[in-house]
């Protein structure tokens, strides 16, 4: 028995409640990429895309911080600023028709897969003109039409779930690969290991992404989970990968290969992106459990920022380029906060609505 | 009519709709190179190959999860669970995805999915093998659950299954899988999910029971008969959606009503269906409704004890001997 209640008893002692003054981080950071997009196969206007899209999942989310303050909407919000490189460089690498499917931090995946700021904004909002009527809300953004399968709630549930999708691709022999993204939280979770098992039985065309943003909620990666991440793949002998996810050329040249790779021998993957989350678990975290040093250290490494910079200084584009980019985007997410206010709420009758493919039953329904 | 074990009743709809439809498959533990657990799948693997007859690990969320998400795509996946106990396992699959997930992206996604296997108790298998799951799913929306009772009902609701849009629980006996009985020959031999059937008619009393009880309950329509009660009893065949319609309708005609069902007391299929009772014909009522179920007890091992805990004719008699005030 530990002989004073300051000793770690069964979980590890965390930073909130450490007396050594000692600041470790949560995640390291593997080295970026040092190639240059042209190397990489990028064209100047495909990495402009690229700060683009990351610019509009930052102010996107940034203005949704502040309108669910303003209280103009309700549920649980949680932000994905600090990850934008992960969704970016992944879909630039991925063909258009491969499936993606993540958990509930989803506004960035759907942005980068075809969800426009209005219909987001009108999501989170609760409007019938949202991506998904209304009736999903902020962890539930989709477009399946163009294969981004969702967001969903239950940490892991979704795993499976990714797997079939890359079963369906293997059944139809189409060509598609499918991934799945979660948080660092969800790999304790039975799901993922049943479905890394039956993954590589069955040769299934699927990259799992573990996003290690450092933080299962409130709990540190090492006060959850043993060993490094990554490894846990060797216990199933599928391939792995661990790399930077604050660098968005680094996220694309990465998962570029794996998906070539697994779109040619159909094998899975399992890989270890590391990256921060800036904000809290939700909106209603105090973040006790992180130093102020902590945070302000992956903030120098911002991955908006860091596209930003690196635009120009290989001369792909002038200050003045970027702002005029910028401002495009602050009236995008205006416009689309208005157009969220100014849309209708669903009708009482769509209550009863997308229930069923099928001929709807509803027990007892006067 | 063909005679056909209740198993070959079922084999003959996924063969049949597995023959019509490419994207239908089948998947569970030993459904393929052993031939199936209790022989449902027997000779699918020869006919359809590897791709199509899947054994499984012992994953029941794995497998499960995958079959929402191959459903998701537009494949028909069938589920096969050794039984619906294990299948508990699976309840983040079927109850939180399943269910929701077209509804919470807003119509995006459909689930076309089967999850089939023995549902209740079978014999002295102890606690965690003898739980009757059908109320438990029916309680969730989005899901049909059906839990027929003869070889016919059998065959002509699972092709129903199959070809559903939405997600389906189709729920059998391990107890009834020998069982023999006439089964249509029609071509292609559909029941729509929902409707039940009057399956023996009488005055004195309404008895309702599904799957396994259907057949004690008829055991005691016999024994009633004899001493001149001629039950009307009605096997609803699915439990959701529940064609309350065809009760209610019966029960005005007999004024009284026992249900009969495997679940535990709580929340069961016999409270819902007898609040529905009270509700919609309470003017028609001789007597307070009664119900044969489970005790809040687990399912014991030991032979006396699991045959006080497990309903029979008996039970179902002394009920509508109490309904017709002859106790």
């Amino acid at each position: 028995m530990a002989k004073n209640k300051q000793e770690a008893v069964f979980t590890p002692i965390g930073q909130n409640h450490s007396k050594n003054g000692k600041f470790e981080k949560s995640v390291d950071l593997p080295p970026a990429t040092r190639k240059k997009h042209t190397t990489l196969g990028l064209s100047d206007d495909d990495v402009v895309e690229m700060f683009r899209l990351m610019y509009l999942q930052r102010r996107f989310e940034e203005r949704a911080m502040q309108m669910y303050q303003k209280g103009k909407f309700g549920g649980f919000l949680h932000l994905y600023i600090g990850q934008e490189a992960v969704s970016t460089g992944t879909v630039f690498a991925l063909n258009d028709d491969d499936d993606i499917i993540t958990a509930y931090r989803d506004h960035g995946w759907g942005l980068v897969r075809g969800i426009s700021a209005r219909e987001g904004m009108a999501e989170l909002f609760g409007k019938a003109t949202g991506c998904s009527k209304g009736k999903g809300g902020s962890m539930h953004f989709a477009n399946t039409e163009q294969h981004f399968w969702g967001g969903y709630g239950i940490v892991g549930g979704h795993i499976p779930i990714g797997g079939g999708l890359a079963f369906a691709n293997k059944y139809l022999d189409n060509g598609q690969i499918s991934t799945c993204f979660f948080g660092d939280g969800a790999v304790d979770q039975g799901s993922l290991h049943e479905t890394m098992n039956m993954a590589q039985l069955w040769k299934l065309p699927v990259v799992f992404v573990v996003e290690n943003n450092g933080y299962s909620m409130g709990t540190a990666v090492k006060r959850h989970t043993v060993g490094e991440i990554y490894e846990r793949a060797k216990g199933y002998g599928m391939k792995h990968a661990c790399f930077n996810g604050m660098d968005a050329l680094t996220v694309y040249e990465n998962m570029k290969e794996i998906a070539d790779e697994v779109r040619e021998d159909s094998e899975p993957y399992f890989v270890e992106i590391r990256t921060y989350r800036y904000r809290g678990h939700s909106m209603s975290d105090p973040q006790k459990y992180r130093t102020k040093e902590e945070l302000e250290e992956f903030q120098k490494t911002d991955p908006v920022e860091r596209i930003r910079q690196y635009l120009l200084d290989k001369d792909v584009l002038e200050e003045s380029d970027i702002e005029e980019i910028e401002n495009k985007i602050e009236e995008e997410v205006l416009d689309a906060i208005d157009y969220a206010e100014e849309s209708p709420s669903p009708e009482p009758e769509e209550l009863y609505e997308d229930m069923f493919a099928g001929t709807p039953y509803f027990h007892d329904k006067k | 009519m063909a005679v056909l074990q209740f198993r070959e009743a079922l084999r003959d709809a996924i063969d049949e709709e597995m023959a019509r439809d490419e994207m239908v498959f089948i998947m569970g533990e030993e459904v393929a190179e052993y031939n199936g657990a209790y022989k449902v799948t027997e000779g699918l693997l020869d006919k359809y190959g590897f791709k199509r007859v899947i054994d499984t690990p012992i994953s029941e969320l794995g497998f499960s999860g995958i079959g929402v998400g191959a459903a998701m795509k537009g494949l028909r996946p069938i589920v096969e669970f050794m039984t619906f106990n294990f299948a508990v396992l699976a309840a983040d699959q079927i109850i939180n995805h399943a269910s929701k997930v077209r509804y919470m992206l807003g119509g995006q996604a459909s689930v076309p999915i089967v999850f089939r296997g023995p549902n209740a108790s079978a014999g002295q298998l102890g606690a965690t093998h003898s739980v009757a799951y059908d109320s438990m799913y029916a309680h969730f929306p989005g899901l049909s659950v059906i839990y027929p009772s003869e070889p016919d009902d059998a065959k002509g609701l699972l092709k129903s299954a199959i070809r559903s849009e939405d997600p389906v629980l189709f729920m059998e006996s391990e107890q009834m899988y020998g069982l023999k009985g006439e089964v249509s020959e029609e071509d292609d031999y559909i029941i729509p999910i929902g409707k039940g059937k009057i399956k023996r008619e009488g005055d004195d009393v309404t008895i309702i029971a599904s799957g396994k009880m259907y057949h004690v309950v008829k055991q005691a329509a016999e024994q009633l008969a004899k001493d001149g009660v001629e039950a009307e009893v009605i096997d609803p065949r699915t439990i959701k959606p529940f064609d309350i319609e065809m009760v209610i309708e019966s029960v005005k005609k007999t004024n009284r009503c026992v249900i009969v069902d495997e679940a535990h007391p709580f929340g069961g299929v016999a409270a819902e269906a007898g609040f529905l009772i009270q509700r919609e014909a309470f003017d028609y009522l001789d007597a307070p409704v009664q119900r044969v179920t489970l005790p809040d007890v687990c399912a014991p091992f030991a032979k006396n004890l699991f045959d006080i805990w497990l309903p029979d004719a008996k039970q179902v008699i002394d009920a509508v001997n109490t309904v017709t005030y002859r106790n």
